[in-house]
């Protein structure tokens, strides 16, 4: 049997027992074939394991659960009669966060495939061999070195876990993915600095082995729920937990965990669930232009900042989101006014969103709602590709123009949420958690023009922190009628959707989509989308784009259709690029 | 001399064995976890598998009087049937379940008890070497874990 080096010993295993790593590695074997179980035990005796045998998966789960960090993997039949040995798989992963290998006497590929999607680490088939044993130790291994590896940049994953994860459109969430992920690992990496020497050397040594009991799972769960799930960070759950022994590390895996398991959930009640806005379902998503700007990682940690910045008098929309970084992130700003055109007035009151919305972003807000910023009635469907490619280029100049731009100082992050399907983005403050990442810019710029118009909206949305938690994009489906929503809702992964639907509703109703609502448009709200087009010709003067120019007299002339046509797109775009 | 000859005539039971196709090569896998911690590894195992399967072949017998025939019952009885046949290597036996499990699937009642009774007497006429050749290989001596011969 091969035997690591030492500093590997030493840096992946400090216990004791693990000094010969692999030898001594704790296996817990189920298996309800009392043949097979002996064989297995004497086999893994010979590979200098210890070994706990198990004939029942409920017993099984009782030693794990009760001896907590005694064992090290888990090796499981698939057909057992008191559990389905892939139940048991998922439980283990849940709650321990241990490698479970899978075996079975039926090597069918679709049951190896489910073996795989319930998260086993290995599929083995009967008649096992013992060289196929010899290596289970490198499961073992490989997982923690993830975790190590992990929980530097676990933000980034997470991110890039949730944007896969939560968007419906694979494409768009792909698209910012690896943008998404480079910029939010950059930033965390400046963030972590500190931490990283906590972790040394990123090896697990430091970790260990946490077993999530269910009344820490419970724990767990209140503090994301308590936290708004879309403004969730491993931090806070910590501070919120209060178990004096758990660390920043073992919640970033779990919540790494918890998030696939429950954008899994949350994929089947999508495909349930009627585009009642809270999937963008309509489809922008599938435009290239549109992306989901989810700065999962940055709307985590942001969301609760983004709000503040909202109430600069001197019309700068911006809602400094604090998100770290992105000065640059104006661009979405910037559009934004613009798009909102003729939208804007009847809609600032709406949009303003200062309130209401904020509320709603809170919540996975990644999925900026940029249905906003597509003032233009634009249903993402519809925008044309052509257009939307130069608007993707001149938006990355604009984005250049932008990071030059004070705005005010302050940064803000416009979340652009591909979820806005359609464009009516109108009035949807579907802010949610705005915060663009840079490294977006390519993309994203297309959508981040939609943003921008958006996040102006979202920001205000954001911007009111006045919101709980729940940070609920405010994305309404713009299936609706026009002033959609976006619903950035789809992209969010769990089950907070529903409640932002109800936000939505709320905020649809009053949401001077046409300029009907308005009905409950908040002074603030007013204030907001005044603020907003005083944004606009002030900014934009200033900014040296020439949207006021181009855009005000939209913004005044146009009737509240939110829709404006392409060509009228085009040329915002343009103009937008000037700058 | 008895002892040569015992070991000559074990090895020679265990070359049938396999060359019949009864046995594949997990079976010289359990040899080779026998050792001097457990001496009769391979017994012990043979034994264990004796009363598994003498309880599933018991409810299938019982699964198989029933009508109308419940398939996905006998189906799930004959894959544990299987798996317990995988670990001592009765190849003839797997293959039989494989066959029953087909006719299972096929909704064939009549091929599912036609496989049953072939199944039966492939493992009746296993497990009877079988103990002709453990009782062979205690008196030959512990030594004897020959390998079949290539």
């Amino acid at each position: 049997m091969t035997l690591l080096s030492n500093n590997m010993d030493n840096g992946c295993f400090s216990s004791p027992r693990h000094d010969a790593f692999p030898a001594g590695l704790r296996v817990l074997v189920v298996d309800d074939d009392p043949t097979w179980l002996r064989i297995l035990e004497k086999m893994l005796k010979k590979c200098l394991y210890e070994v706990t045998t198990c004939c029942l998966a409920i017993e099984a789960l009782k030693k794990l659960r009760e001896r907590k960090d005694a064992f090290d993997i888990v090796i499981s039949d698939v057909n057992m009669p008191d559990m389905d040995g892939f139940k048991l798989l998922e439980q283990v992963g849940l709650e321990m966060d241990l490698p479970v290998i899978m075996m079975s006497v039926d090597g069918e590929t679709s049951r190896v495939m489910k073996g795989v999607q319930h998260g086993a680490c290995d599929y083995l088939l009967k008649p096992i061999r013992m060289k196929e044993l010899r290596n289970i130790w490198q499961h073992v291994f490989r997982k923690r070195m993830h975790e190590a590896r992990d929980f530097e940049s676990h933000e980034g994953f997470e991110a890039l876990h949730l944007m896969m994860n939560g968007s419906d459109q694979s494409d768009d969430g792909n698209l910012f993915a690896v943008e998404e992920i480079t910029s939010i690992k950059k930033r965390k990496d400046a963030d972590n600095k500190h931490d990283d020497k906590e972790f040394g050397d990123h090896s697990p040594s430091k970790k260990a082995r946490v077993v999530w009991s269910v009344d820490l799972h419970q724990k767990f769960v209140k503090a994301v729920n308590q936290i708004g799930f879309d403004k969730v960070g491993p931090k806070k759950i910590l501070d919120l937990m209060t178990v004096p022994w758990l660390t920043r590390e073992n919640v970033a895996s779990h919540l790494q965990k918890y998030r696939l398991y429950l954008s899994r959930l949350q994929k089947e009640n999508d495909q349930k669930s009627s585009s009642s806005g809270i999937k963008h379902s309509d489809s922008p998503s599938k435009d290239p232009g549109s992306f989901s700007l989810l700065n999962t990682a940055n709307n985590k940690q942001q969301n609760d900042v983004a709000i503040d910045s909202f109430s600069h008098s001197d019309g700068s929309l911006l809602f400094q989101m604090d998100a770290p970084s992105h000065e640059g992130d104006l661009k979405g700003i910037v559009s934004e006014p613009t798009t909102e055109k003729s939208r804007t007035p009847p809609i600032s009151s709406q949009m303003s969103l200062n309130q209401p919305f904020s509320s709603l972003e809170s919540s996975e807000a990644s999925h900026a709602v940029f249905d906003c910023t597509i003032p233009t009635q634009y249903s993402w469907g519809e925008f044309p590709k052509g257009p939307l490619k130069e608007e993707q280029k001149t938006i990355v100049q604009l984005e250049d123009s932008f990071s030059h731009l004070p705005l005010h100082g302050t940064r803000q992050h416009i979340q652009v949420d591909q979820s806005q399907s359609n464009a009516s983005i109108n009035s949807n403050p579907s802010i949610t958690k705005e915060e663009v990442a840079p490294s977006l810019d390519i993309k994203p710029l297309y959508a981040g023009y939609k943003n921008d118009y958006v996040s102006p909206m979202s920001s205000i949305g954001s911007a009111v922190d006045t919101f709980p938690n729940q940070s609920k994009s405010l994305i309404v489906n713009d299936q609706s009628s026009e002033p959609i929503f976006t619903s950035t809702l789809g992209l969010k992964t769990h089950g907070f959707d529903l409640d932002c639907i109800s936000d939505l509703d709320f905020y649809q109703r009053n949401l001077l989509l046409g300029g009907e609502a308005a009905s409950a448009p908040l002074e603030d709200d007013l204030n907001f989308f005044l603020l907003q087009t005083d944004w606009y010709n002030m900014n934009f003067g200033q900014q040296n784009i020439n949207m006021s120019e181009c855009y005000d007299p939209r913004l005044v002339g146009e009737a509240p259709s939110y829709f404006y046509d392409s060509s009228d797109y085009s040329s915002v775009d343009q103009s937008l690029f000037i700058a | 001399m008895d002892k040569t000859h015992s070991r000559r005539q074990v090895a020679a039971i265990k070359h049938s064995l396999f060359d019949q196709g009864y046995l594949d090569e997990q079976f010289i896998q359990l040899e080779e976890l026998q050792d001097d911690a457990n001496p009769n590894f391979v017994e012990e195992i043979v034994t264990l598998y004796y009363r598994d399967s003498s309880r599933l072949i018991s409810n299938l017998d019982h699964a198989l009087e029933r009508n109308p025939l419940d398939f996905n019952k006998l189906d799930t009885i004959m894959h544990q049937f299987k798996g317990s046949s995988s670990s001592i290597g009765a190849k003839k036996v797997k293959a039989e379940c494989t066959l029953f499990r087909e006719y299972c699937r096929t909704r064939n009642g009549e091929g599912c008890r036609r496989s049953f009774q072939q199944m039966k007497k492939e493992y009746a006429t296993l497990r009877k070497k079988l103990e002709t050749y453990f009782q062979l290989a205690r008196q030959a001596g512990p030594q004897e874990t020959a390998f079949p011969p290539k």
